[in-house]
């Protein structure tokens, strides 16, 4: 059963079109990789499943609701880890469970101990009473990570989860996300990294300018088309993948 | 409502280095103005000149506790934390998250009215315990306050330009008020400006109150509900455009 289904999705910002008529089913329990450079608009399609932005034209329904009629009712069940730290610098580690547990009218009697069961999950319970400021930049991933799953979302979402982390907090992350995806949860990631959609993802949708160029297993579209992803994506666009290779 | 409780979780953390200066300042306008200038200017309106500007300043003291929240406050909030962006992802929509800003910089208004009406008693400057009255009219003046920033915030390039803002709206309309003076005192174009500005009313309301005058208030209190009103919906919309584009 689909979770997340889209229908010549397009957004333009002003003149530019940043997507451009997208189609994409994404099944209960998949983990769903969207693979491209930056530029090619998948923080922009993640934005429209995560009812920040509307879409210009096209249909985009998630558990079956559309995301322009009922996107509180959507967000509740979604769970975001964001590209950049958005992480309130007013709070400390914990309270920022709580505070944002609140926003989803989660009582804290509930959202205490979850939020304590988190930071065990990212190893922050030590730092609970900290400022965010003197968290590490894995610790402030690993918290967005945890606060990505204070409302036990049945769909978790995330924008470039490893950008920026050095190679040991990146295999800690994926580590974490295999373990949501046992579980049973259903993940949606964008990356410029070929290892992390080859490593993590069920299916990849390979975007260039706004477009979906190929859906498919890594197995799949390496079979089809040689090589590795890398290779895949500079014979279906005729360029090579900017971004950094990672090393495992 | 739940952005409000954020920002109430997070002053309850700051509260004690920034309630001491919420005493602080206006004890130093009531000491400068009123015990420096007062000793030249002896009596305005039959009154000596603390007792005139003392409820003035529960006026300004509330005006500025609004704008500086919800303009440089929610800038910062907008763009240097993100805070919008997170909780954005969550239940809470736009709509929800600028009523969050307006009734908390309304709250504010209320705090640090409150606190000056407080201050200014104990310094036997009040008249009347009318006074009390001001209280839930600060939050009408509060949101009024808070319409502005917000306006001003969506429509800003920068942080910078909030200077233009404090110098040609915020200072003009503090001066000319009628905290320090009688406007009458000046050429009538400035009583008619002041007239369109939401302090001069909040100014009038204030010292009624405070020297026993029930009765004047009636037409400044409807000013500010129907500008109130009025700007009501600029804020929602203009943020919807900044923020989500």
């Amino acid at each position: 059963m689909a979770i997340v289904i889209a229908n010549r999705l397009v957004k333009d910002y002003g003149t530019v079109r940043a997507v451009d008529s997208i189609d994409f089913e994404i099944a209960d329990g998949e983990f769903f990789g969207f693979l491209g450079p930056n530029g090619a608009g998948k923080t922009t399609v993640m934005r429209v499943v995560y009812c920040f932005i509307q879409p210009t034209s096209g249909d985009v329904s998630i558990f079956g609701m559309n995301v322009i009629e009922s996107p509180s009712r959507i967000k509740a069940r979604i769970g975001v880890m964001p590209q950049e730290n958005n992480l309130d610098p007013d709070l400390s580690v914990l309270e920022n469970l709580i505070v944002y547990a609140r926003y989803f009218d989660i009582p804290k009697k509930v959202s205490l101990p979850r939020a304590w069961e988190l930071l065990d999950f990212v190893a922050l319970r030590e730092k609970a009473d900290v400022k965010i400021e003197h968290l590490s930049g894995g610790m402030k991933h690993r918290l967005l990570l945890a606060r990505s799953l204070i409302n036990n979302p049945e769909l978790l979402i995330l924008d470039e989860p490893t950008t920026g982390l050095d190679p040991r907090s990146r295999h800690s992350v994926w580590d974490k996300l295999n373990q949501l995806k046992a579980k049973g949860m259903t993940l949606v990631l964008t990356t410029h990294y070929m290892e992390e959609a080859e490593k993590l993802c069920d299916r990849v949708a390979i975007m260039d300018l706004g477009k979906i160029v190929a859906i498919d297993t890594p197995t799949n579209l390496i079979a089809m088309h040689g090589g590795n992803l890398e290779d895949v994506y500079l014979k279906l666009t005729g360029r090579k993948l900017i971004g950094d290779r990672v090393e495992s | 409502m739940r952005v409000w409780q954020r920002h109430l979780t997070v002053y309850t953390k700051l509260y004690k280095s920034s309630f001491a200066l919420n005493f602080a300042e206006p004890i130093l306008y009531l000491t400068a103005m009123g015990l420096g200038l007062g000793a030249f200017v002896t009596q305005i309106n039959g009154m000596p000149y603390i007792n005139f500007i003392a409820p003035g300043i529960i006026a300004s003291s509330s005006m500025f506790a609004v704008i500086y929240e919800c303009t440089y406050g929610t800038y910062v909030r907008i763009v240097f934390q993100k805070t919008f962006e997170a909780i954005l992802a969550t239940p809470v929509n736009i709509d929800d998250l600028i009523a969050g800003e307006m009734i908390w910089g309304a709250t504010k208004s209320i705090l640090y009215g409150t606190t000056i009406i407080i201050v200014i008693s104990l310094f036997g400057l009040v008249a009347s315990p009318l006074i009390i009255l001001v209280i839930p009219l600060l939050f009408i003046s509060g949101i009024i306050f808070a319409e502005i920033s917000l306006i001003v915030v969506a429509k800003v390039p920068g942080i910078d330009s909030f200077n233009y803002f404090y110098t040609l709206v915020m200072t003009p309309m503090f001066l000319f008020s009628g905290i320090f003076f009688p406007l009458d005192s000046m050429p009538p174009i400035v009583t008619k400006i002041a007239f369109f500005t939401p302090l001069y009313h909040l100014v009038n309301i204030c010292r009624s109150f405070s020297s026993g005058n029930a009765y004047n208030v009636v037409g400044d209190l409807v000013w500010l509900m129907i500008v109130a009103a009025i700007l009501a919906p600029y804020p929602f919309r203009l943020m919807r455009k900044r923020v989500i584009n």
